[in-house]
């Protein structure tokens, strides 16, 4: 993997508001590529959609990896909140129809350097975002 | 007469073939019993454990392996190997295992190692034949891990039973594991008292004749 350098102000934590038009033509390595970039520039993401399950297992060992190689790097906080619970059978066919047109946009993540994010607490309606104070 | 010699040769194969065994392995976060509950099979049908334990998270920092564990119910019996795997998180802060009196060398070596056993458990799920996610039944089930572990699966269209573990806590909440998960069997059990230990085994069987 090649090496990425963290930047971004330490004391500053950026909200960035990412809609899922800017990874939707990306593939899985860009994408991940992308979303670690960011969150290494201490960028908080709140992405609209979510990625696939391998994604999320690829920006996990990726996030691994780059732990062992950045100083003071300590992991990512991410949580998901779909939109796809309690539809009725002909919502359900509508949606999934729709996740293979356009991709899977019905639902939002938060993904965050785990320096700054203390916690992402969540259940199925909401979910909290609980910062480290400076 | 080469038909002949193939079935004889066929014949011999079968006889001398190992029985085949089932993956098994076991996935989850962090100190939520992986290796307890592995431990509690590999006694009970093998009479040895298969890792050592311990309140500090990330224990298990490699994959652990017991081969010939034999099952039987009833008249049933099924082989297995089981497949003991390091707990995922997305985070790992060596200061964490400072604060369970770890000195700093110590604690970087574990999280360093706790990292690669991340890596490790996850490309192992492509080998895996049935999973039991165990889940700490006192914490919140909406965690992330949990999701994206079990999306995986689902994914690759592996089997997979959850196990509510530390029932024996009085925090323990089953009912919010199964409103979480509830296209997936879920089974309360404790590895400490014992509890629930034969539904888990009776389960296991329903799960490997599903995957049939």
């Amino acid at each position: 993997m090649k090496k990425i350098k963290k930047r971004g102000k330490k004391d500053e934590l950026t909200i960035h508001f990412m809609p899922y038009s800017e990874i939707a033509y990306l593939n899985s390595i860009e994408r991940i590529k992308k979303i670690l970039g960011l969150v290494l520039e201490n960028r908080l993401i709140i992405l609209q959609g979510r990625l696939k399950p391998d994604e999320e297992t690829k920006l996990i060992e990726n996030t691994m990896t780059l732990i062992g190689n950045i100083k003071g790097f300590q992991g990512v906080e991410i949580s998901t909140l779909s939109g796809d619970k309690e539809k009725s059978l002909f919502d359900r066919v509508r949606h999934n129809i729709a996740r293979i047109l356009v991709g899977e946009q019905d639902a939002m993540t938060l993904i965050g350097p785990a320096t700054a994010v203390k916690e992402i607490r969540k259940d199925p309606k909401k979910m909290e975002l609980i910062l480290k104070r400076g | 007469m080469k038909n002949w010699i193939k079935r004889l040769n066929d014949r011999i194969n079968r006889l001398f073939k190992k029985k085949k065994q089932i993956k098994l392995g076991f996935y989850g976060p962090p100190n939520a019993g992986k290796t307890s509950l592995a431990n509690r099979i590999c006694q009970d049908w093998l009479g040895e454990d298969i890792g050592t334990v311990s309140r500090v998270p990330h224990e298990t920092r490699e994959i652990k392996i017991k081969e010939n564990i034999v099952m039987e119910q009833g008249n049933k019996k099924l082989e297995f190997r089981i497949i003991d795997t390091p707990g995922i998180a997305t985070r790992i802060d060596f200061e964490d295992f400072i604060k369970f009196g770890m000195k700093k060398k110590e604690a970087q070596t574990r999280a360093k190692e706790a990292t690669q056993g991340i890596i490790e458990s996850i490309k192992w799920l492509d080998d895996m034949e049935a999973v039991v996610v165990v889940i700490d039944a006192t914490t919140n089930p909406y965690s992330q891990i949990n999701i994206t572990i079990i999306g995986n699966l689902a994914a690759r269209k592996i089997p997979v039973l959850i196990v509510a573990n530390k029932m024996d806590l009085s925090k323990a909440n089953i009912k919010k594991i199964i409103g979480a998960f509830p296209e997936y069997p879920v089974v309360g059990i404790s590895t400490k008292t014992g509890e629930g230990i034969e539904n888990f085994y009776s389960e296991i069987f329903k799960l490997v004749k599903s995957k049939k």
